[in-house]
């Protein structure tokens, strides 16, 4: 044990010195590692930040909330077996809401109706096209996640009487109040002003693909009088115990069951959705979007794993008489095995070191241009690419270490 | 290994009818083609012959660097050709000592650490193995030279260095190959007269020479043609040449 101590700091002192005296070609070398290690770690950062974003557009939807939908939020291979299904209608939330309150111990809080569409806002001479347009009731708030960045959610009058009052989002207001506060002013939609009573505070963007901000939200009859057409309803319904999540949602399937009067040898013609079914829609393709890019990644860090042993290679065979001098005095097969993975871990480790370096500053350097991106650079990510480029050099240093420690010694001694 | 065992008559090479082939293609070439030697420990023996004799082949044999094709090896009564090849590398580490024609010395290690090398591999602390390493060159008048390169040093002191390198473990014997084959005729006779000191001390000493007068340090001279022993004058032992109950100062062998 001693022993092997001591050829390991032999090693390591050996591995030292042989970088220095080829300082150019270690550095080159190195270099392969550095950029698979930049790579890597940045492709890790990405994905870590990817992974956070994910985790909070999911956020939006709520894991108390179910969705009674027209389809499911997951892929189905028998989608035959669906195109024939009805509208969810806004009516619906009235009757579900009648026989929560009458059922006893009812795992569910409240449904809330929504219907959406895509419209421009305009305010003078600034506009905003594909603004996501909702109608809602003022329970909406119960099911929601959001705050206000000023003003206030519009009330159960106004809910119920339709008033043309609307609250806004934060994109929405950014573009069309720039200077100013939008409480109190009108928007033009289709034509018709809305008064403004509120402005959602910023949510970011859904999966970095659509901005949350860019929503209108409005009473419900005020929405079914001017865009009625080609809306997409929902119900909302609110979970009591989100710990009993599948329970609230067997009730909820038949409540709707009565609500949609369906005699019991019917499929059920509607979709509860959770965000859990969305999460485990998207997350398979998150994460192929995650190996793939680890696998293009990695194969740069591949690359010059192939560097490494490369160049192992050729020390072993420059240092051929001297592995027959070390054998000759005495080093066994497994004391030049140790050198040469140590020289060529050493190296990659380097390498790593030097990576991590760049990749750090990068990954700032990022974090500053672009504030939004959520950045990961996390104490777990420099752990794992110090291992990386440690098993990288252990890999990389094998076939060469082991060549090396075969040798005969005499023809080692005797190679010119 | 104390310095009394190495006086005595004791056995410590015993080889016989050693052959050593080398398959070249179609040809086999015999480099070694039935060799019988005992050595005891405190010889100084010579072996000489024809370049491509086989001095070589039969030095790397007995330094245990190289297995026979055929025959028997005992050192120290120990059967070689039975040895794993960490027994072997144990051997070579504990028991023998090698000067090499072009000294082998690590060129990105000073003089200690290439001393030292034999002790790391035989696991000793990194205190003890300096200090040895230290004296052992200073035995051989290195002193001032302890931190220099290889390429710092004249060849002699680079020979002196390996030498100091074979004796540091304490060896049963030291195997010199064409030990001045690369020093010029004054250092050589300086590194002739250090192995004639260590012999002294009762060290055993096996070198390959093609020069007469190199030889004639030794005390007993085997000659080798075409792979086999042609001469051999010392007979077993050569007890007519040994130094009679030379005693050793008490400070000789402290190593
Ligand atoms: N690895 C090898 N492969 C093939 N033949 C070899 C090998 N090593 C040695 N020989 C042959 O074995 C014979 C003996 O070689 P060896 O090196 O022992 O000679 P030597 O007596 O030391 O010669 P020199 O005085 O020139 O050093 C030679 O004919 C040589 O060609
Ligand atoms: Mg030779």
């Amino acid at each position: 044990m001693k022993r092997f101590l001591y050829e390991l700091s032999e090693s390591w002192k050996i591995a030292v010195a042989q970088m220095r005296s080829n300082k150019t070609r270690s550095t080159l070398t190195a270099l392969g590692v550095v950029i698979g290690i930049v790579a890597v770690t940045l492709m890790g950062t990405a994905i870590g930040g990817i992974q956070v974003g994910f985790d909070k557009s999911m956020a939006i939807f709520g894991d108390d909330v179910l969705y009674v939908s027209q389809w499911p939020w997951k892929r189905v291979d028998d989608w035959w077996n669906y195109r024939d299904r009805k509208k969810i209608k806004t009516e619906y939330a009235e009757p579900i809401n009648r026989i929560i309150a009458a059922t006893p111990n009812s795992n569910l809080v409240i449904a809330v109706p929504t219907s959406s569409l895509l419209r421009s806002v305009k305010n003078g001479q600034s506009e905003v096209s594909n603004v996501l347009i909702r109608g809602t009731v003022s329970d909406y708030l119960i099911t929601s996640t959001f705050d206000f960045k000023e003003g206030r959610f519009f009330n159960d009058v106004e809910s119920r009487g339709g008033a043309n009052v609307c609250v806004i989002g934060y994109d929405v207001a950014d573009a069309l109040f720039p200077s100013e506060s939008p409480i109190e002013k009108s928007v033009l939609i289709n034509g018709q002003p809305f008064r403004v009573v509120g402005v959602i505070s910023r949510q970011g963007t859904f999966l970095g693909l659509f901005s949350l901000d860019s929503i209108v939200v409005m009473p419900l009859p005020a929405f079914q009088k001017y865009f009625s057409a080609k809306s997409d309803s929902d119900v909302l319904v609110k979970v009591k115990d989100k710990t009993r999540l599948a329970e609230a949602r067997d009730e909820l399937t038949g409540v709707m069951r009565r609500v949609r009067g369906l005699p019991p040898e019917k499929k059920d013609d509607f979709s509860i959705n959770e965000q859990q079914a969305l999460k485990s829609t998207l997350d398979p393709i998150k994460n192929s979007i995650a190996i793939a890019g680890l696998f293009i990644t990695g194969l740069s860090l591949f690359v010059g794993a192939i560097g490494i042993m490369n160049i192992t290679f050729v020390s072993v065979k420059e240092r051929t008489r001297e592995i027959g001098t070390r054998k000759a005095l005495g080093a066994r097969r497994r004391t030049i095995l140790l050198q040469f993975l140590i020289e060529s871990a050493s190296l990659c480790l380097l390498g790593g070191f030097i990576g991590l370096g760049v990749a750090y500053v990068m990954c700032t350097g990022i974090g500053q241009a672009f504030p939004s991106f959520p950045i990961q650079f996390s104490l777990g990510l420099v752990l794992v690419s110090m291992a990386v480029s440690i098993l990288t050099g252990l890999f990389s240093g094998f076939a060469p270490a082991w060549s090396a420690s075969r040798l005969d010694p005499v023809a080692a001694l005797r190679y010119e | 290994m104390t310095s009394d065992t190495r006086l005595s008559d004791s056995i410590i090479i015993d080889i016989e009818n050693i052959t050593k082939d080398y398959v070249m293609g179609e040809e086999i070439v015999h480099a070694l083609r039935g060799v019988s030697l005992q050595i005891h420990s405190n010889e100084y023996l010579a072996i000489m012959g024809p370049s491509g004799s086989g001095k070589s082949t039969l030095m790397n044999m007995l330094g245990c660097l190289d297995t026979p094709s055929s025959g028997r090896y005992e050192f120290n009564g120990r059967d070689v050709s039975s040895m794993t090849d960490d027994e072997l590398a144990s051997i070579r580490n504990r028991e023998i000592g090698f000067v090499f024609q072009t000294f082998n010395l690590l060129p990105r290690a000073d003089s200690l650490r290439n001393v030292e090398l034999p002790l790391i591999y035989a696991g000793m602390d990194p205190e003890t193995r300096r200090e040895r390493a230290a004296h052992v060159l200073r035995e051989v008048g290195l002193d001032d030279r302890l931190h220099h390169k290889p390429n710092e040093l004249s060849g002699g002191q680079r020979q002196r260095v390996a030498i100091a390198r074979a004796l540091v473990n304490d060896p049963s014997i030291i195997l010199a190959d064409e030990p001045t084959g690369n020093l010029d005729s004054k250092t050589g006779d300086e590194i002739m007269t250090l192995f004639e000191n260590l012999y002294q001390r009762g060290h055993t000493i096996i070198l390959v020479t093609h020069e007469a007068d190199i030889a004639n340090h030794a005390r007993r001279t085997v000659r080798l043609r075409d792979g086999l022993i042609e001469s051999d004058d010392g007979g077993f032992g050569g007890i007519d040449n040994l130094p009679v109950e030379d005693p050793l100062p008490a400070n000789a062998t402290v190593y």
